[in-house]
């Protein structure tokens, strides 16, 4: 038996049938982690001691009956822009090269007292501002099914661990498709919950407003179990909503007789790739032949999206990123003259070019006498673009589409021109702003052996529906297996 | 012809809620801890933290807004205020800027000039900044977060008061209004009240306003009151050497009685405000609303109308009385034991008042309580004690707040009553004071007040005074 061939919920199941212990599961991953790291650099920071002794007391409580889920003795790589206590947390920006957080986020805490091992921390764009996890201070995260390639972003390292077997599941946050686009980019499975889902305590903030915690598996299974163990109430995030349905495992469900599918014609006109749009279309065939009822149809507003999430997101990411000034923790300037040339200095010498790119284009739409005209104008759109879906979700239970226009680009062809490399997040990022889930999964290849992902939509707290659709497709695509050398 | 002037003011009043729990967090709001042990990772700005709103300064902000007339904004908002400053750790203020709790009230005064209403443009919640201690030895800036998070209000006003007198009759009716909620102890010197003065003057009669400056630091109702004399003189000054008022803010140094240029508006930032996305849309229900409503207390005005009607006490006492909210609590509440409205009156408009003075404290930092006055009150009626020795009970009381009884006790402070003991006494100095015995019989009263005092004297007080008055009367005319 190869261990890092298992789903996590199915090492989980050996671990509690003893068949394999928590110890032997993490050495597998930290000796894939030796081999592969070098090579594509999905994490920021590997904890091999901390996960060994966890290991062992993991061990403990499985033994002793005290852990008992689908997760207990499972190692997990967690996004470096998730809290962990006592473990180095940089955002994969050097303006927090030092940032050791004093508690941890609270799906990180939920990870951990299902039983979760954390390895390690993983590479993405700095501060979660890109789309191939290129703006990292730490270097770039290569693509495992082909390393001239990027692995998508911003959660591209926890999609690269995945993908490369160097952890069994991933923990990444999506503000604009940063789990979905990287998902479909290293062919695993990604899902974005409904906003609220996951608790944003401890998740280091981008765009409030957008930002939903989401787990990157090998397979739909294990998306489900791992969903219904991060999704809380929590008290401490104003804007975590309760649930009684996040028992996700329920849908996972061969069937999708009756099931009504609606494919927005405008995600197919222009801009897409052939190869992406007859792979998107070949799996909606697929879910047709198993009795799902697809048709298109038009859904308004999509060349919006785009200007009003950045004016969104960059407003609000220009604000939360005030706080590191190297005051009290985090980088700080060699020498300065005094407090303002200190945050000056500090802040361009600690923040990357696409974060210092967002925060001006943010401080400019929030600036007095552009409020109305780009930020107010924003927020009406990202109103009317939920109205959109809330009509399409009068007739349709799951929306289809792609999830990127394109496979992975090549590494440093994407950050010449940001403005195309944004028009790349056109169909992912609608999702943020009308606070709906997505879920991406790989549904072909291109020429060049590269994943394509295929991208379901749900209405406001539907994740079942998008799993039991996800799940159905996956049982009739079959394995989805990674080409040879890999 | 020398130009008439009048000054134009507005304040702009924080109000430090009195809630135990900071605004966005469960941290004490306990003045005075060590610096930095009120503090967790939310109003320390920590990344990865978010706000909570605690509800309880949503309701004292709605009991403000409903005593000073204000409309309630039943689907409000906070606001991000960025501006970069060590003192906020997250370099911006949690404010309301698009949709303040409260809007359009008015509160009435009375000065000399006569009765008049004051409007209040809005109130709205907001949290407080740590505090930057530089220490010049070495040469840094320290930073304590214990006040960070701190709940305060902001009651704005319309510019609508036109002298000093008229802002101190403004500031003490808010006061008394928020003492009355219980919402704040709104004590200048400790800065849970703070007064920001917009003052401009312009000419008598002119229609449009002068330009307008801002003065800070005032710390106490007789610095405002300077603060609006000094700059009122500055701007008139100006005005009249033909130079331009600027637009700024001045901090007030009242040891100099001048104010200073903090910033003009030249480099007033840019605040960039907007909607903060970490906290909800506060929707207040008509429910709620009512709720609130509902526990509103009694006021000043009718719990001066209720005295005059249930206690009969003189007006002047009413007056003072209800003038503190802690003052009228602690009459109430020893009235309700010893049901003797007057003689309670007479303790805190006497002796307090004295005491209070004397000690330089306001009615708020009274430590006694009811149960120790109505018990020093029952002292004195059973003629326990007498007057003189109760008052010095009372002195020791208003500092210790023990007692009264159980100190009398322990002290021997009892009056003697025993009719035998003190006749002994009495007998004695009648039999060594024959000039004092001589002189009364020649005519001269007064000598018997002589007696009574050597009697108190030889009796350490103690005695009951008109019974020694009796005895003495007895043995001179017997």
């Amino acid at each position: 038996m190869d261990i890092l061939k298992l789903t996590a919920v199915e090492l989980a199941a050996r671990i509690k049938a003893k068949e394999v212990t928590v110890l032997e599961a993490v050495e597998a991953v930290l000796g894939q982690i030796e081999k592969k790291e070098e090579e594509l650099h999905c994490y920021v920071t590997v904890d091999r001691e901390g996960a060994i002794k966890r290991a062992g007391e993991v061990q403990k409580a499985i033994d002793e009956g005290a852990l008992t889920g689908p997760l207990a003795g499972v190692p997990v790589a967690v996004k470096d822009n998730m809290c962990t206590k006592n473990m180095l947390t940089t955002c994969s920006s050097k303006i927090l090269n030092n940032f050791i957080p004093a508690f941890s986020a609270e799906a990180v805490i939920r990870l951990e007292e299902a039983g979760a091992v954390i390895l390690g921390k993983t590479n993405m764009d700095e501060f979660a501002m890109g789309s191939t996890t290129e703006t990292s201070a730490y270097g770039v995260t290569k693509n495992p099914w082909n390393i001239e390639h990027v692995p998508g972003g911003s959660s591209g390292g926890s999609a690269a661990a995945v993908a490369a077997e160097e952890c069994f599941f991933a923990l990444g946050s999506d503000t604009g498709g940063s789990i979905r686009q990287p998902a479909s980019f290293c062919g695993v499975v990604g899902m974005k919950p409904t906003y609220g889902t996951v608790s944003r305590y401890g998740l280091i903030a981008y765009g409030s407003s957008l930002d939903q915690i989401g787990p990157l598996t090998k397979d739909v299974t294990d998306c489900a179990a791992i969903l219904e163990v991060i999704s809380s109430h929590d008290t401490k995030d104003s804007t975590s909503v309760e649930r009684k349905d996040t028992d996700f495992t329920k849908a996972l469900v061969d069937d999708v007789a009756g099931m009504k599918i609606g494919i927005p014609r405008d995600y197919f006109s222009s801009g897409i790739e052939p190869e992406v749009k007859e792979a998107v279309l070949a799996a909606a065939n697929l879910l047709k032949e198993k009795g799902a009822i697809v048709e298109e149809f038009d859904l308004s507003l999509v060349e919006y999206a785009i200007p009003a999430y950045y004016t969104i997101a960059a407003a609000e990411a220009s604000s939360n990123l005030e706080r590191f000034d190297g005051v009290k923790y985090g980088y700080r300037t060699k020498e300065s003259e005094g407090l303002h040339d200190m945050y000056k200095k500090t802040r361009s010498e600690g923040f990357g070019e696409e974060v210092k790119r967002r925060i001006m284009l943010g401080s400019f739409v929030l600036s007095s006498g552009y409020y109305d005209a780009y930020y107010l104008k924003a927020l009406k759109v990202k109103a009317l673009i939920k109205k959109a879906f809330d009509e399409a979700f009068e007739k349709y239970d799951v929306i289809l589409g792609p999830v990127a226009p394109a496979t992975a680009p090549k590494l440093g062809s994407s950050l010449a021109d940001p403005i195309k490399m944004y028009l790349g997040d056109i169909y992912t990022i609608s999702v943020n702003l009308a606070g709906l889930p997505g879920i991406s999964i790989p549904c072909g290849m291109d020429k060049a052996g590269l994943p394509i992902g295929l991208q379901l939509i749900g209405n406001s707290f539907q994740e079942k529906k998008l799993i039991q659709t996800a799940y159905a497709y996956e049982q009739a695509r079959g394995a989805f297996v990674k080409k040879e050398g890999n | 012809m020398a130009k008439e002037y009048e000054t134009v003011i507005g304040l702009e009043v924080h109000v430090e809620l009195a809630t135990k729990t900071k605004i966005f967090c469960g941290c004490s709001t306990a003045f005075g801890g060590a610096p930095n042990t009120h503090t967790c990772p939310v109003c320390t700005g920590m990344p990865g933290s978010l706000p909570v709103l605690n509800k309880q300064v949503v309701e004292y902000a709605i009991a403000v807004g409903l005593a000073t007339n204000c409309s309630i904004t039943q689907y409000c908002k906070f606001d991000r205020k960025n501006y970069f400053y060590p003192d906020n750790p997250q370099n911006y203020q949690i404010s309301q800027l698009y949709l303040p709790i409260c809007r359009n009230g008015s509160v009435e005064i009375e000065t000399e000039e006569g009765k008049k209403q004051v409007g209040i443009h809005e109130i709205h919640m907001e949290e407080d900044a740590g505090k930057l201690i530089h220490d010049e030895w070495e040469d840094c800036s320290l930073v304590d977060y214990n006040r960070s998070g701190v709940p305060l209000i902001e009651i704005v006003s319309e510019p609508d008061m036109r002298s000093a007198e008229e802002v101190i009759a403004y500031l003490e009716k808010l006061r008394l209004i928020i003492q009355y909620l219980g919402a704040s102890d709104c004590k200048l010197q400790e800065g849970s009240m703070r007064a920001d003065v917009n003052l401009s003057v312009r000419e008598k009669g002119a229609k449009e306003f002068g330009t307008r400056t801002e003065m800070k630091n005032l710390n106490s109702f007789k610095a405002i009151a300077r603060a609006i004399e000094g700059e009122r003189t500055r701007q008139i000054e100006l005005l009249e050497e033909g130079k331009p008022v600027i637009q700024e803010t001045r901090r007030w140094d009242d040891g100099k009685e001048y104010s200073y240029a903090m910033r003009s508006k030249e480099d007033a930032q840019d605040y960039r405000y907007f909607p903060d996305p970490d906290l909800v849309p506060v929707q207040i229900s008509d429910e709620w609303l009512a709720e609130i409503r509902e526990r509103q207390p009694e006021f000043r005005t009718e719990k001066m109308k209720r005295y005059k009607e249930e206690y009969g006490i003189p007006e002047y006492d009413i007056e003072i009385i209800t003038n503190s909210k802690h003052l009228a609590d602690l009459f109430e509440a020893t009235v309700a034991i010893c049901r003797q409205p007057k003689k309670v009156s007479n303790w805190l408009m006497v002796e307090t008042m004295r005491l209070l003075k004397e000690q330089d404290m306001e009615p708020e930092d009274i430590r006694f309580s009811p149960e120790n006055l109505a018990k020093l009150i029952a002292l004195t009626d059973s003629r326990a004690i007498n007057s003189t020795v109760a008052k010095e009970v009372f002195e020791v009381m208003f500092d210790k707040d023990m007692d009264p009884e159980a100190y009398v006790e322990e002290k021997g402070l009892k009056t003697v009553n025993d009719e035998g003991a003190l006749r002994k006494t009495v007998e004695e100095i009648v039999a060594a004071n024959p000039q004092s015995v001589e002189d009364y019989h020649n005519g001269k009263q007064k000598a018997i007040g002589f007696l009574v005092g050597q009697t108190m004297k030889v009796m350490q007080g103690k005695a009951d005074p008109a019974m020694v008055n009796k005895l003495l009367k007895e043995m001179l005319e017997g």
